[in-house]
């Protein structure tokens, strides 16, 4: 067998997969940014029409903030989960475990036409209420903010949930005996010794579902209905009904830019290496 | 016992089918050094886990100072507990472990402090009170955890196989330090260990448990002289068996005979002539001579040098095979594989054994 060197061997390795990444993705996105500077005409014409325009503006608003509720939904929610099967199941675990990841077999554009079915005027929920005869007229839960961060906290949770389960595994029982032989109740054990080292879990999973959710586009597009205007459906927009190549680039930078700044700023409070790669 | 500050009192502790603990009593004098020692599976852990709250056992009690505790969660307890792996807290400094039992029982910040300051003194680890744990070795993080568990002042201290992470030396200074402490703070341990060093050297009295039931307690010096079941005299140092029969009494006692060599031995008068009996020798209490000047003669087989002992294996026709182990500057003999030998030993160096209990069941 003929000797290489330890470079060669690790370029080797890395190569297959750098080169698809580098034609299938890094060049077309080099492509995304020269068209956002140079269609329809050359210059910055483009981010200065995004600076001016105030539907742009309030479609980052309303992505941040669907994201951040989506997040704050998934965390809590995922927290509770994740620390039920790391604690509790027993004999069930590997089936509870399964059922977290039971979603990711079904495709997203079916859960949220599902969550369309349940939350529609005439849908299920609604019906329901109104058969029961609490609501007259039926309630408005979708099309709107609450159907949107309803459904994307549903399809976001085993994001949040998978990175905590790992984090918990890895804590030992020790630590919350060890609290409670010292004198500390079962809640201040959890307070003050179990929470804090779920932390990095915690951080983890909100970063990995605050990410997502900022260019997530099926589940806002059909619950939004074409009133809650996130950023990645306004791209669409522009290039598919108005053929603004320029302006779709330009705002396709600017989500991909502010990204880079939210995991930029949350690095400097996660140890991001060891919060999603180094687990459990 | 006067007025014992634990009574355990008809402990089980059933896992399924598996008795973890079988019908355990046992007392704890206060300020005693206890040392609870078994080999794995032996119920020790079961029991101080019992004690301190984290598995209720399945029938039984537990008091405290004449109260039955054997309902209250472990944080109602007040015992301070040093655990295996110390278990200190990775997100706080040593200083807020150590101060950790006293801020959830709300004492002031200024006692708060002045007490941690206390106990790292005690531990010698005042200098690393800002570090975190992950920043300290095993022998530092061991003595952290100890501080931690000493700082409320807690009557009682468990402490479970807290050295086992150790390596030997290490651990053979913490023992002295260990002992030294208890003897200043007064304070009763209750220890858990698998470590027959750490239980002789520590102990003001040893509870030896197998499968579960308590074999024999008694202080260091009673249990290794005189053990009463082949498995205690086994477990508790090394010892060599022999099944003899009782062939004359006399004045002084009675006598087995090994070969045509009659042996004096310190045994129950219940004894009849012509019964089997088993006796244990310690290796240690064996001397070693040149052919011919003891009682019993052999062949040595192996030699394994200690330093400062010397183990010998001497094959005897009738009795097999005798660990003999002798300080090395006087082995008797310079023993090499192959050489005869004679032995023999004291007549108080011969214990006689009931059964182990479990055989006889």
């Amino acid at each position: 067998m003929p000797r290489f060197s330890d470079k060669f061997r690790y370029w080797a390795l890395v190569l297959p997969a750098l080169a698809i990444m580098i034609v299938f993705y890094i060049w077309p996105l080099l492509g995304i940014w020269v068209i956002s500077l140079n269609e329809p005409v050359v210059g910055l014409g483009n981010y200065a029409k995004m600076a001016d325009s105030n539907a742009v503006k309030t479609s980052f608003v309303i992505t941040f903030r669907v994201a951040f509720v989506t997040t704050i939904g998934c965390l809590i929610l995922g927290y509770i989960v994740a620390y039920a099967i790391s604690n509790f199941a027993g004999r069930v675990k590997p089936l509870m475990i399964a059922l977290v990841l039971l979603p990711f077999w079904v495709s997203v554009l079916i859960r949220s036409f599902s969550w369309i079915v349940l939350l529609g005027r005439s849908g299920i929920v609604n019906d329901a209420l109104r058969g029961a005869g609490i609501i007259d007229s039926p309630l408005r839960l979708m099309h709107n903010e609450f159907g949107v961060v309803l459904a994307m906290i549903h399809v976001m949770l085993p994001f949040a949930v998978l990175p905590m389960m790992a984090n918990m595994r890895g804590i030992s029982s020790s630590y919350v005996d060890a609290a409670r032989g010292l004198g500390a109740s079962e809640w201040t054990a959890f307070r003050k010794v179990y929470f804090p080292q779920t932390m990095p879990g915690v951080m983890s999973g909100a970063l990995l579902v605050f990410v997502l959710s900022l260019g997530f586009y099926v589940t806002p597009a059909l619950l939004g209905g074409g009133r809650v205007l996130m950023i990645s459906e306004y791209i669409t927009y522009q290039i598919q009904e108005f053929l603004n190549w320029g302006l779709g680039s330009a705002l396709s930078v600017t989500l991909l830019v502010a990204t880079a700044l939210v995991i930029a700023v949350a690095a400097r409070f996660v140890n991001l290496r060891s919060a999603l790669l180094e687990r459990g | 016992m006067t007025d014992p500050i634990l009574s355990i009192r008809n402990a089980v502790k059933t896992y399924g089918k598996i008795n973890a603990l079988d019908r355990v009593d046992l007392d704890v004098a206060d300020g005693e050094f206890l040392t609870l020692l078994g080999p794995s599976g032996s119920g020790k852990t079961t029991l101080l886990t019992a004690i301190a709250g984290f598995a209720p056992l399945t029938s039984g009690t537990v008091s405290l100072r004449g109260k039955n505790i054997s309902g209250e969660p472990p944080e109602h307890r007040g015992f301070g507990m040093v655990f295996q792996g110390y278990a200190l807290f990775p997100t706080m400094s040593v200083r807020d472990n150590v101060a950790f039992p006293l801020r959830v029982r709300k004492r002031p910040k200024s006692e708060v402090d002045a007490r941690v300051e206390e106990c790292l003194d005690l531990v010698q680890m005042n200098a690393f009170a800002d570090r975190m744990p992950s920043q300290l070795s095993g022998g530092q993080q061991q003595r952290i955890a100890l501080a931690r568990a000493l700082s409320f002042k807690p009557q009682v201290l468990l402490l479970d196989e807290p050295l086992s992470a150790l390596d030997k030396k290490l651990r053979a200074d913490l023992q002295w330090e260990l002992k030294a402490l208890h003897d200043r703070l007064g304070v009763t341990f209750i220890y858990v260990t698998h470590d027959q060093d750490e239980a002789l050297s520590m102990s003001d009295r040893i509870v030896i448990l197998k499968d579960g039931r308590i074999q024999q307690q008694g202080d260091p010096e009673t249990l290794y002289n005189l053990p009463r079941t082949p498995f205690v005299a086994d477990f508790l140092g090394k010892s060599n068996f022999m099944d003899l029969t009782v062939t004359a009494r006399e004045a002084t006692g009675l006598s087995c005979t090994i070969g045509n060599a009659a042996f004096p031995v310190d045994a129950p008068d219940a004894l009849a002539i012509g019964e089997r009996v088993k006796v244990a020798l310690r290796p240690e209490r064996i001397r070693l001579a040149e052919a011919g000047k003891e009682m019993l003669s052999g062949t040595v087989r192996q030699v394994s040098y200690l330093g400062e002992r010397c183990q010998v294996i001497v094959k005897h026709e009738e009795l097999g095979e005798i660990l003999v182990s002798r300080p090395t500057w006087k082995v008797g003999v310079h023993p090499e594989a192959g050489l005869a030998v004679s032995f023999g030993w004291d007549r108080d160096a011969c214990v006689v054994l009931e059964n182990d209990e479990n055989e006889a069941a």
